[in-house]
């Protein structure tokens, strides 16, 4: 006899339905699982005969085939224990078969039967939404997590006894509440800006890098706030839509860090050690797993000390900032992760750390070509923003609070609000995104604007890219003041938030 | 970048470029000698049969043949093709001042124009090295000094070396001035090859020269051997950074021997790049605080009146607001959260400095601490 049961497999963060084909037919007894399955699913077998046994079943003492299809997809992980123990009941007549058409199952088992919780439910509920199942069968501590997707019958199940009175017409259990988001406790937790004081060059910087998703560098000595400042910027954005928040409660969902089951409701920040692989920065691995860039998704990723990281991890973050995605390709699959995110990195501004400030700089000028050529090349020509952090003065640490997060954030919605506006009806959002085709439609410069520009590309202190990065920039400053015009003014902040050092073997004009 | 024209085949002559090819084909061999410590300050004084007794070794006959041989108008031609002038030791505008040395050169190869060459040369000239590993304070000295004596019509002589010796150029570029720099290659490449900018814009308004014929690799041996010619050039050596034992304090000590002004700029005494320099200040350098210093050493106290007294036209023409912000600048307030505390927006501030900065007025260092340059 045979019998099929619906689940899902996790492909990169994706859900993908899968088809448990339990067939039981006379021969020596055997139970065999086909159909490109990992180890862990091939333990199953293990798992599933356990299970049945301890929850007073039969288990058939006959030829067992399970397959799982389809069979060019990879199936990783313990979640499909539950839909292959129902497959084997129903394949045996010990629970009803056709209530397999209204409900997909998605679980670990343990060896008492037990329905585990497991990892990504959210995603298999929007998956079993997606591919219009009426119901789903889930762990009950996770049975929340699910119901975050709407239109979706959830039914949360304490042990494989439990999944058969059910799909045998039993009583459906009440449906579970959506796991609670706590907003009034991550608002209260984030860092505020008005704690921060004497910083108005690294301030203003936020503020723009927050209005128009551009990426940014803070250069500064030890100690004089990077860290402290990067950490505000997540709430100066606007806050997670709700098909955001899913996107982001999934991918932790999959990973299953950090994650209590209830919506995401602040911006991720990740700020990941340089010792980091480039495997763990963008995603990769055995199985592919998704990497910080993803765990920053919609957020923040925070690159501390960026000089120290390994040059191969930061090559890595090239496709990730450009194209909004990471591609792994592993044997005949493509896994996509989404990596959406504002980059801030900070670095010292010279080996020593302390160019520029009070205490003396022990570095020579070769030293510090060392560092800058550290910090040069591809990653640097993708962030919009370069602001040095200085250590505030005494008198400025007594001052009162300049401004505040909330303050920030209702002139960066405005910001934003004028940008999707303006970019209706395109692919991006945000100035940051904005190509050069865009550029030219949506940024137009007076005469006097024009020749500044200019006069600072000739300078050579900026290069082609630096040239569209300073018209980015612009655009989002003109969006701050509310204007459709780029003015003189908004090119010249612009210019001064761009380089670092005057160049000196610019030829001079 | 005056090509020769062929038919004038006594300048620059057969036997000076002759000599400079030989310098350049036996650069190897003075390598070798030099690294064995015999010293090869003497070898430039041979002449050009002893130089090749003494240096060719094994190679005698091939170098001997070779240098019988000699093309003098392949060099010409190769002069030419990579605008360069050859100024020999026998035509009238080579400079006087290095036939001071017991080994002048036979020919100087000239990138640049020729007649801003000579305007440099009859102009005052100061000699300006120091550290390749300068300091931020260092490089803002030699970069002041450098600006301070062009702005006072003086030519900046220097080797457009790492640190100093390119900052003390910059100086006298940002003033509009003259600059020469020396190289220990041929004139036409740019060494060290990061400051190629440096050199194309020294070759617009400056010159760049070298002993050393067009295509000529560097050696180390040259280092100590270019020096000579930069502390022949000028009346006066400035060194900025050194340590103690740099190659900037040989450039001194050749200047020294010259009969030229030696001056140095003092440091922390426990700044191991001021060793060098407070040494020299002991030994009765003249102690230099800024261009005034140096104007004062060359002319006596009536030079001062050298020094531009009327400001900058480029800061007479400023806009109120944009003048304002750059004697703020000029008066200490170097960093943008400074300039924004008191007062000003930081919007404000941002365009304004990159006004300034624009106009090349302030310039923005280490730690975004910006200084006033005019």
């Amino acid at each position: 006899m045979l019998a099929r049961v619906v689940t899902f497999a996790i492909d990169g963060i994706d859900p993908r339905p899968v088809w448990v084909e339990v067939d039981i037919r006379p021969g020596l007894p055997t139970f065999r699982v086909v159909g490109l399955a990992d180890a862990a699913v091939r333990e199953a077998r293990e798992r599933v005969r356990a299970a049945i046994l301890n929850s007073d079943f039969e288990f058939p003492a006959r030829r067992i085939t399970a397959n799982l299809a389809p069979a060019d997809l990879r199936k990783i992980g313990p979640g499909f224990d539950a839909a292959l123990a129902v497959g084997l009941l129903a394949a045996s007549g010990q629970c009803s078969v056709d209530a397999l058409d209204r409900w997909a199952v998605f679980g670990e088992l343990s060896l008492t039967g037990t329905v585990r919780p497991c990892r990504g439910v959210l995603a298999v509920a929007e998956g079993a939404r997606r591919a219009g199942v009426a119901g789903l069968v889930v762990p009950r501590e996770r049975a929340g997590e699910a119901a975050l997707v709407d239109g979706l019958e959830v039914a949360g199940v304490d042990d494989l006894r439990g999944i058969a009175a059910l799909l045998n017409g039993g009583e459906v259990p009440p449906p579970p509440v959506p796991a609670p988001a706590s907003p009034a406790a991550a608002v209260q937790d984030a860092p505020d800006l008005a704690d921060v004081r004497g910083h108005e060059l690294p301030l203003r910087a936020l503020e723009i890098a927050a209005a128009g998703g551009h990426n940014l560098l803070l250069e500064g000595p030890p100690g004089s706030g990077k860290t402290m400042l990067a950490r505000r910027l997540p709430a100066l954005l606007p806050s997670l839509t709700r098909a955001e928040a899913l996107e982001v409660t999934r991918i932790y969902s999959v990973a299953g860090i950090g994650h209590s089951g209830g919506l995401a409701v602040s911006r991720p920040f990740r700020a990941p050690h340089h010792t980091v692989s480039p495997a763990g920065l963008v995603g990769g691995g055995r199985p592919p797993a998704a990497g910080e860039a993803t765990f920053a998704h919609h957020g923040v990723l925070f690159l501390d000390e960026l000089s120290e990281f390994s040059r191969p991890s930061l090559e890595a973050l090239r496709q990730p900032i450009e194209d909004g995605e990471v591609v792994i390709v592993r044997g005949q699959q493509a896994l996509r992760f989404p990596t959406r995110f504002t980059l801030v990195a900070a670095t010292n501004p010279c080996p020593c750390g302390f160019a520029g400030s009070e205490r003396a700089c022990r570095c020579g000028e070769h030293e510090l070509a060392r560092h800058r050529r550290r910090l040069s090349g591809p990653l640097l020509d993708r962030i919009d923003l370069l602001v040095t952090v200085a250590r505030p003065s005494a008198v400025a640490l007594a001052d009162p609070p300049t401004t505040s997060s909330e303050a920030v954030r209702q002139r960066v919605l405005a910001a934003r609000e004028r940008q999707s506006a303006r970019l209706a009806g395109t692919a991006v959002h945000t100035n940051a995104q904005l190509d050069a085709r865009l550029l030219r439609a949506h940024v137009q410069l007076g005469a006097t604007a024009r020749r500044t520009l200019a006069q600072a590309y000739d300078r050579g202190g900026l290069s082609a890219r630096g040239h569209d990065r300073v018209l980015r920039v612009a655009r989002t400053i003109a969006d701050l003041a509310d204007r459709d015009a780029v003015e003189l003014g908004d090119v010249l902040q612009a210019l001064a938030l761009r380089t670092r050092e005057t160049n000196d073997d610019a030829v001079a004009a | 970048m005056t090509p020769l024209a062929a038919g004038t085949p006594t300048r620059p002559c057969r036997s000076c470029l002759r000599r400079s090819w030989l310098i350049a084909r036996l650069s190897g061999h003075i390598e070798l000698a030099w690294s064995a410590r015999r010293g090869s300050a003497g070898l430039l004084a041979l002449d050009d049969q002893a130089l090749i007794v003494s240096l060719a070794g094994d190679r005698l006959a091939v170098v001997a043949a070779e240098y019988e041989r000699f093309d003098d108008d392949a060099t010409r031609s190769r002069c030419a093709t990579s605008g360069v002038t050859a100024l020999c030791s026998c035509d009238a505008r080579y400079p006087v001042q290095l036939h001071d040395l017991p080994d002048p050169p036979a020919v100087l190869y000239v990138r640049g124009d020729l007649g801003r060459f000579e305007r440099a040369i009859a102009a005052d000239r100061v000699a300006m090295v120091g550290a390749r590993r300068a300091t931020e304070y260092g490089l803002q000295q030699a970069r002041g000094i450098g600006r301070g004596l062009a702005a006072a019509g003086l030519t900046v002589v220097s080797g457009m070396a790492l640190g100093v010796d390119a900052a003390a150029h910059v100086g006298a570029l940002d003033a509009r001035g003259l600059t020469i720099a020396v190289l220990a290659c041929g004139p036409e490449q740019a060494y060290p090859a990061s400051k190629r900018h440096l050199h194309a814009r020294i070759v617009a308004s400056g010159a760049v020269i070298s002993e050393l014929p067009p295509g000529t690799p560097v050696r180390r041996w040259a280092f100590p051997a270019r020096n000579r010619i930069i502390a022949a050039l000028a009346q006066a050596t400035v060194v900025v950074e050194a340590g103690e034992r740099s190659g900037s304090l040989i450039t001194a000590g050749q200047a020294a021997d010259l009969g030229r002004e030696v001056a140095a700029v003092p440091g922390l005494v426990t700044a191991p790049l001021a060793a060098g320099t407070n040494a020299l200040i002991a030994d009765g350098a003249q102690l230099i605080r800024g261009p005034h210093d140096v104007l004062e050493l060359l002319f006596g106290a009536a030079a001062l009146t050298l020094l531009p007294a009327t400001p900058d036209e480029r800061v007479v023409g400023l806009e109120p607001d944009l003048r304002a912000l750059l004697e703020r600048v000029g008066g200490g307030c170097d960093t943008v959260a400074a300039l924004a505390s008191s007062g000003t927006d930081v919007d404000a501030v941002l365009a304004g400095l990159a006004q300034l900065e624009l106009r090349g007025l302030v310039r923005r260092g280490p730690g975004g601490r910006y200084t006033a340059t005019a």
